[in-house]
């Protein structure tokens, strides 16, 4: 078993509507991120599985509950260690969140400009090697508006990488994407997370793909958390929710030839 | 929704609490930016050249218009009492204490502002402000800050322009239209405007434009926990029209405030 990136212990949030009713989105969970790995999280919508990415960045407070990052408790700390505990992360959002008055370039460089002391030469170098490397160079002028939605969450890709991080999140990543598209961001992924060891946590509506890339799968439900070390075993779960799950998520004919297999 | 009345008072009597702490911090936080280091001059310069240069038409005309129906109105009104020539104190003394700061602040909420409050929406809905919380960058020093602080450099400058500007329109309309002596104009003016008159009318702009940057600066950035804004691109025009008119009454009951205070 690997070492654990990210522990949640006993994390609770809930949010009280619109009508007063309060809405339990995580009700006690725990469960571990394993170091190196792909984890995905899944579930229907609304069901919390952004919240968890914002509660992993704290830019949600939990209720109650630790949130474990390499053995601090990020729900606890503030400032400067807040920051240096952010630093370990890349973000990959879902409309790729990139600053609209930028450049691709300065997308890329804002962090190597305000996160290091690298000189503009150094920095200049090292965005030049990363659009090569995401098949961005010539779209280095262009802002983002310009830019088609698979390009925006290469550049998203490529400014998170810039740090470094040892965890990558991706928050829905080929939303909106064409199929093809959505193939070139799985391959860039794949290829990315190969070069560079991260540990990943993907939360995505596109199940069959994105299990693929899986060595272990979160379904949440309702508050609860079911937990699946291969991402094969969701066929074999009993739970109704599960069942309605994969049935609904998966489709019919996906779910036919995982139980075929 | 609850149908209780009591219950509903309760709840907005909380929302209100919540949200009166709530940008409490953020303007605690505008301020912790302000002393972060790097620095980011050369934003607080564009912000200077939005905020400032930008607003310099709006104000002149505003304040050219103001100044001139003073001079009218006051002409029409002291003329009655033989009083004409008292006209250049009146009109340099309400622009100076009153209408100087007060109009300089709502023109540079509804121009300026409302662009502020829309930039922040935007980027809080398209979570460009959280990408800067995830790679460890403060946004209030990377961005909001600088709008603070070029507000309040910005404001109390129009603020005199606009004075300036409405002392001038009150003499083309007093003077050059109404036939009142330039003598008595000029003189009327230096004699009753005091150094206490200039000051209150500083620290009313200084106040203003804390209030403007304050105020719309923060509905921008809490566009998501706002009640009843709704969702995406609504949501931020909402949440910008009531910044603009939480501003603008902000300004005038301060404006009461100040005089009654300082007066």
């Amino acid at each position: 078993m690997s070492m654990a990136a990210i522990e949640f212990k006993d994390v609770k949030k809930s949010f009280v509507k619109g009508d007063g009713t309060v809405q339990h989105v995580l009700d006690g969970v725990n469960f571990s991120i394993p170091s190196g790995k792909t984890t995905v999280i899944a579930g229907g919508s609304g069901q919390g599985k952004s919240v968890t990415l914002k509660l992993i960045l704290r830019l949600m407070d939990v209720d109650s509950g630790q949130i474990i990052i390499d053995g601090d408790d990020i729900t606890r700390v503030r400032g400067k260690k807040l920051e240096s505990l952010r630093t370990r992360f890349g973000v990959l959002f879902q409309g790729a969140a990139l600053f609209d008055s930028l450049s691709v370039f300065e997308n890329i460089a804002l962090p190597l400009r305000e996160r290091t002391s690298k000189s503009e030469q150094e920095i200049s170098q090292l965005v030049s090697e990363s659009l090569a490397q995401f098949e961005l160079t010539g779209h280095e002028g262009k802002y983002p508006a310009q830019l088609s939605g698979g390009m925006q969450k290469r550049v998203g890709l490529a400014r998170a990488m810039q740090l470094h991080p040892s965890i990558m999140l991706f928050d829905e990543p080929t939303t909106g994407l064409d199929p093809v598209m959505t193939r070139e961001i799985y391959h860039l992924f794949a290829r990315t997370q190969a070069l560079f060891g991260f540990t990943s946590i993907i939360v995505s509506h596109d199940i069959p793909k994105v299990f693929n890339l899986a060595d272990q799968v979160i379904i949440l439900d309702r508050g609860r958390m079911d937990i699946f070390a291969r991402p094969e075993e969701i066929q074999w779960s009993e739970k109704e929710h599960i069942k309605d799950f994969v049935k609904t998520a998966m489709g019919e004919i996906y779910q036919s030839r995982l139980v075929e297999k | 929704m609850n149908s209780n009345p009591l219950a509903r008072l309760g709840n907005t009597g909380l929302y209100v609490l919540t949200d009166l702490g709530r940008m409490t911090l953020f303007l605690g936080m505008i301020l912790r930016g302000v002393f972060r280091r790097p620095f980011r001059f050369r934003e607080f310069l564009q912000q200077i050249h939005f905020i400032g240069v930008g607003s310099l038409t709006v104000i002149f005309f505003t304040a050219l218009s103001t100044g001139m129906v003073l001079g009218l109105q006051g002409y029409y009104s002291l003329n009655k009492f033989g009083a004409d020539g008292m006209l250049g104190s009146a009109v340099s003394l309400t622009l100076i204490m009153e209408l100087g700061p007060v109009l300089t602040a709502l023109m540079v909420a509804g121009r300026a502002g409302s662009a502020m409050c829309a930039e922040l929406g935007i980027m809080r809905i398209s979570e460009q402000i959280d990408a800067l919380d995830c790679m460890a960058i403060d946004p209030f020093r990377y961005f909001i800050s600088p709008k603070f602080l070029a507000t309040l450099i910005a404001i109390p400058l129009l603020t005199v322009i606009f004075d300036v500007v409405g002392i001038a329109g009150g003499y083309i309309a007093g003077v050059k239209l109404m036939g009142v002596s330039p003598g008595s104009y000029i003189q009327g003016m230096t004699s009753s405007v005091t150094n206490h008159d200039i000051y209150l009318g500083v620290i009313k702009s200084f106040v203003f434009a804390v209030l403007v940057v304050w105020i719309c600066c923060g509905r921008g950035y809490f566009v998501q926990r706002i009640r009843g804004a709704g969702f995406g691109a609504e949501s931020v025009s909402r949440v910008t029209t009531q910044a603009v008119v939480l501003s603008s009454i902000a300004v005038l009951v301060f404006d009461y405030l100040i005089t009654a205070v300082l007066l």
